[in-house]
Parts: C-alpha cells; sequence; structure tokens
C-alpha cells in the first residue's frame, strides 16, 4: 500500500476557470505514471495539487492510504522535480542534495553518506562540491532529481523535467529516468505535453483535456486505441474524418465521410446504422503498396520529409490523406504521381466526440 | 579592443568629469585646508601639520564618533527590522496591481524637502504638539518627546527608511517563489524556508540597503540638531559647527576625513560579506 496515490473526486478553480475538473485517478506503488495533456490542460495542477502546493475546491488526495488533503506541502511524504529545476542558487551541490536531510535533522555522518550515494545513483558522483551555476542543464536536473530522490519519498512527482533539455540529450534521460524508476521502486507521477516522452517511460498514460482525464491505460493500448477525438489527435493520429454509418453488420460498417470517401470499418459495437461518428486513421497503417480492404485510387499533392521515413499528403477526391512511408520505398514517388492507398478495416477508430466541459 | 576600450572611456566621461569637478577637487582642496591652520578672523593660513588630526583624535572627539557610530547602527539595525516585513509584504503579498502605487507612497515622502519633514516632526512631538494633545484630551499624562536621543533616532529612522525598503524589496521581488516551493517540498516550514532560502537569497539587498542607511546616518546633523535641540553632539553636527559657528575650517575638514576614513574602513571590515552578497 505504501506509495499508492489516490484522487477522489478534486476539483480546483481559479477565478472562473475550473483547472482541474471532478478527476479521479488511482496510481499503484512503484508505478509510473504520466500525466499527458496540451498546456492548460490541468496537469500541472494536478500535480501541483499532489505536492500540497494548492488545495482542491472539493475532493480528496490520499497517499498509502492516508489522506493527506489537510497536509501542507512540507508535511507530505512527496517530493517534487520541478520544471526549472528550483535549485538553491546559493547552495553547492552537496549542499541541494543535503537541504531536506538537514531540515529532517539527520547527522552529518548519515547526511553525507546518503547524499554521496544518491550523486553516484544519478551519475554525479564528485560534483558536490560545484555551485550549481557552474554545471550543465542536463546536471542540474540530475541534481533537481537527486534531491528529492535522497529522502526516499514514497511518491515523485516530476513536472515535465526533460522540457530545458536538447532533443539528444532528452532521450537518453528519458530511458535513464525510467530505469532509475525501476529500480529504486518509487511510485513515479510525470507530467509532459510530449506523446513521444510519455510512450517511452510511462507504465500509465492518463490523456488529460480542459482538466479532466480524457483516457488513461498503458502506452501501447493508448496507441493503437485511443478512444476520443482529443486522445487520437494529441497522440498523433493524422487523418481524423467526421462521418456517417450507411450500414453496419455484427462484422463491419459502412461509413461514409464529410468529404465523400466510403470505406469498410471493423464493428467494434458502437456503429449504427445512420449514426454520426468520429474516425481516426494512422498514417503508418495505410499503405502504397499493398492492397487490402479499403482502396482508393489518389494524387501525392504535397510530401513532407521527415528523415527516416515521408509524410505524404494524398488527394482522393475532396479528401486529402496523410501516409507514411519508410524511405527505402517511398523515394521511388514524387508530387503529383498517381497512386492507389489501401488500408484494413481494422485500421479504423471508431472516437467519442467528448469534448469535456462543454 | 582599442576601440572598445575608448567607446567605454566615451561613456564614462559624463561622470568622470563630474565627479572631477564636484568631488576630487574640493577633496583635494579640503586636504589641503585640513592641513592649514585656523587665522584670528576664521580664514586659513597655509601649512603643512597634522596638529588638526591629533586634535580630532582626542577623547572627546573620539567619544562623539563613536556615539555618531552607535546612532548610525542602531538606525540600520531598526530600520532593517522595520523595512524587512515591509518590503515583503509590498513585493511578495500585496496585490500585484497596486504594488508600484505602494512603493511610490513608500517614496512620496522625498517630495518634500528633509528639513520641512524634520519641522513637521517638531510639530508633532513637541510639549504642545499633536501627539502630547491627544494624549491630555486622553487624560494621560504628556510625553517627554522632543529635544531628547529619542527624538534623534526617530527622525533618523524616519528619514532613512525608504532607502532601506527599497533596495529590499527589489531583492524580495526577484527572489523565485519555486526556490520556497521546493524548500517547502523537501520539507521546511515556514519558519526554515525563510531563514533558508528567503534570508540567504536577499542578502545582497539587506547588505545595499545597510550600507545606505549607515552611511547617511553617520555624518547625519539635521535630525540631531532640530529634534535632538543640539544637546547631544554627533560627527555631523561638530563638523558642521565648525564651518558655520566656530570659522574653524580646517578642524572641520580635519573630522570631515576621520569620518571619510571611518565609513572606508567600515567597508573595508565588511569587504568580504559584501562582496560575498553581491556575487549571489
Amino acid at each position: 500500500m505504501k506509495g499508492a496515490l489516490g484522487i477522489r473526486g478534486v476539483t480546483k478553480r481559479y477565478g472562473d476557470t475550473v483547472a482541474v475538473r471532478d478527476v479521479s485517478l488511482d496510481v499503484e506503488p512503484g508505478q509510473f505514471l504520466t500525466l499527458l495533456g496540451p498546456s492548460g490542460c490541468g496537469k500541472t495542477t494536478l500535480l501541483r495539487l499532489v505536492a500540497g502546493f494548492e488545495a482542491p475546491d472539493a475532493g480528496q488526495v490520499s497517499l498509502s492510504g492516508r489522506d493527506v488533503t489537510a497536509l501542507p506541502a512540507h508535511k507530505r511524504p512527496v517530493n517534487t522535480v520541478f520544471q526549472q529545476y528550483a535549485l538553491f542558487p546559493h547552495r553547492t551541490v552537496f549542499g541541494n542534495v543535503a537541504f531536506g536531510l538537514e531540515v529532517r535533522g539527520t547527522p552529518r555522518p548519515e547526511i553525507a553518506r546518503r547524499v554521496e550515494a544518491t550523486l553516484e545513483l544519478v551519475r554525479l558522483a564528485g560534483l558536490g562540491a560545484r555551485r550549481v551555476d557552474e554545471i550543465s542543464g542536463g546536471q542540474k536536473q540530475r541534481v533537481a532529481l537527486a534531491r528529492a530522490l535522497v529522502l526516499e519519498p514514497e511518491l515523485l512527482l516530476l513536472d515535465e523535467p526533460m522540457a530545458a533539455l536538447d532533443p539528444k540529450l532528452r532521450q537518453g534521460m528519458q530511458v535513464e529516468l525510467k530505469n532509475l524508476q525501476e529500480r529504486v521502486g518509487i511510485t513515479f507521477v510525470f507530467v509532459t505535453h510530449d506523446q513521444d516522452e510519455a510512450l517511452v517511460m510511462a507504465d500509465r498514460i492518463a490523456v488529460m483535456n480542459q482538466g479532466r482525464i480524457e483516457q488513461i491505460g498503458g502506452p501501447e493500448e493508448l496507441y493503437e486505441r485511443p478512444r476520443t477525438r482529443f486522445a487520437a489527435d494529441f497522440l498523433g493520429v493524422a487523418n481524423l474524418f467526421e462521418a456517417r454509418v450507411e450500414s453496419a453488420t455484427d462484422a463491419v460498417a459502412r461509413v461514409r465521410t464529410e468529404s465523400g470517401l466510403a470505406f469498410d470499418a471493423q464493428q467494434d459495437g458502437g456503429y449504427r446504422k445512420g449514426a454520426r461518428v468520429w474516425l481516426g486513421l494512422r498514417s503508418e497503417r495505410i499503405s502504397l503498396v499493398e492492397r487490402s480492404g479499403n482502396a482508393f485510387e489518389g494524387t501525392i499533392d504535397d510530401e513532407i520529409f521527415l528523415g527516416d521515413w515521408t509524410d505524404w499528403r494524398v488527394r482522393v477526391g475532396a479528401a486529402v490523406l496523410s501516409v507514411g512511408e519508410g524511405n527505402v520505398l517511398a523515394r521511388a514517388r514524387r508530387r503529383g504521381d498517381r497512386v492507389t492507398l489501401s488500408f484494413p478495416p481494422d485500421a479504423v477508430l471508431r472516437l467519442e466526440d467528448g469534448e469535456p466541459g462543454a | 579592443m582599442r576601440h572598445a576600450r575608448r567607446h567605454a572611456l566615451g561613456l564614462l566621461l559624463p561622470s568622470l568629469g563630474l565627479l572631477l569637478v564636484l568631488f576630487y577637487l574640493p577633496q583635494l582642496l579640503m586636504l589641503a585646508v585640513s592641513l592649514g591652520r585656523r587665522t584670528a578672523y576664521g580664514g586659513v593660513e597655509r601649512s603643512y601639520s597634522l596638529a588638526n588630526y591629533l586634535r580630532a583624535l582626542e577623547p572627546l572627539y573620539l567619544a562623539i564618533l563613536w556615539r555618531s557610530v552607535v546612532l548610525a547602527a542602531v538606525t540600520t539595525l531598526v530600520c532593517l527590522l522595520v523595512a524587512y516585513p515591509v518590503a515583503y509584504w509590498l513585493a511578495r503579498r500585496a496585490p500585484a496591481r497596486y504594488r508600484s502605487a505602494l512603493l511610490a507612497l513608500v517614496i512620496l515622502p522625498f517630495w518634500t524637502s528633509f528639513l520641512v519633514r524634520m519641522y513637521a516632526w517638531i510639530v508633532l512631538l513637541r510639549s504642545e504638539g499633536i501627539v502630547n494633545l491627544t494624549l491630555g484630551a486622553l487624560g494621560l499624562p504628556p510625553l517627554e518627546l522632543l529635544y531628547n536621543d529619542f527624538a534623534v533616532l526617530l527622525g533618523q529612522l524616519y528619514g532613512e527608511l525608504p532607502f532601506m525598503i527599497v533596495p529590499l524589496y527589489v531583492s524580495l521581488e526577484k527572489l523565485d517563489p519555486s526556490l520556497l516551493e521546493a524548500a517547502a517540498d523537501l520539507g521546511a516550514d515556514a519558519r526554515r524556508r525563510f531563514a533558508s532560502v528567503v534570508l540567504p537569497q536577499t542578502l545582497p539587498g539587506i547588505a545595499a540597503g545597510c550600507v545606505l542607511v549607515f552611511i547617511p546616518s553617520l555624518g547625519c546633523y539635521l535630525a540631531p540638531d532640530l529634534l535632538g535641540g543640539g544637546k547631544t553632539a554627533y560627527v555631523g553636527n561638530l563638523i558642521q559647527a565648525q564651518f558655520a559657528v566656530a570659522r574653524d575650517m580646517p578642524f572641520g575638514a580635519a573630522l570631515s576625513f576621520v569620518l571619510s576614513l571611518v565609513v572606508a574602513a567600515l567597508l573595508l571590515l565588511f569587504r568580504r560579506p559584501l562582496a560575498k552578497a553581491q556575487a549571489l
């Protein structure tokens, strides 16, 4: 039970705006949960409510089975890695990491031992005497991490800790952080707006939008089966259509989009004849080579070169579809080429148009 | 490189010129005077003797100098204690949209001459002044408020307070609130956050405020003269009296230099902590 986080019906308002609305969420001990969403979706506010920097207007926060809603930040067994790190500029690397232990009145020799051990854990051994303005951004981030981890919290909160790092460093840190989390076994709640980051690190991802959790699930589940239009859009489903169900059987549904494309979608129990639906189609599920299920003739309208793959914009009648193709194949094509694109019915995602709060 | 240096010189020239004409030259003149001798009619006779300096170091004058240092130190300390909560509230608690207006209120007294404001204190404090009239109306005995050390200290505090509030405000306003959250997150309660984060982070403001208050306080003469009734001598009054009353310019000049040396010595003494504070 130690390290379990429970959020029950938590709401937070700032004046007229509702930053977090009636959110409930459970995180199991030792789990790496990511709160994913665009800026202003309430993910940072939710984190601050858990840390104790803000008090909720309604609802309850519990930690390891204990209600901590009324507890101020300094009494919660939770530590935070801040977005801009918030290192104490008047203290050395060692002094920053030692701060929490000093506050607790830990004996000096034990402080020295634990700080050294934690610096080693985040691969900063030997840098204890440095001033924090003398170290790089990546090192600062490790100091912030060490400062929080040294207290062995029941729960570690991370507020977009990678945002200030350059992309290459970020990728390395993502893997490292994930490994570190598995080693120390502490529950992590990680806030980010970067879907790739969320997919790489998280055991579970909660997609947030307008103060609510839109969908929660494992990375693969979320990637394969986004449930709402927002989640699909945010997780990089490039083709979104508004469509009408023309016919539906137990196995397959025939849909026609606003832009005039008619194709088959695998029945998931939600297609009913005559209903309006939102559909999603990942660009990498569309092939320009194979023929499977739904096939359309089209013209390449535009290309976006993305290094190891190319994002083709293919015009089919009034519709323009985004089609991803690895560059081994893509090299043979150019703008204006006639192509046949196809996708299987099970690539079609049925999405809820849940605009929360509306 | 040479070009940059010439450029820097050009930028510094106006202030260097002003300093030279209005500060260094008069200082040199004063130095020359301080080495001279007073004539019977208050003039200066050129000579090169340290007699005036030796006289300035007589116990009588050293006692006055010491009293001035104590007054300046007490003024600085009380100013710091009074100004810190005010600056803290202004910078971190007051509603943001009123902040500049409130800060303007702190500086507002500068619109009136210091002399006039000292007279205003006399009106407030004298035996049939507003404070005592109010006390009388309430049936309380009158208080001896004017022409004592209390009045001098009050006048000094009142005059110097803005010089303490403004630098403190600046450093408190710059303080990154996420540092306080980080400290709370690591288990520090409000008192610990103040001692371990706020205080060290605002040391530059504290140092600046203390220097800005201490130095002018050391040479003050208006408050002792008007509110102290000239009963207690401070080094500022002493110097002023040498020029205006005793007509002993050489001795006044020597006293001025001694005072400057005291300030320089104190700044030197606190140079290390000051530099450390500035570096933060």
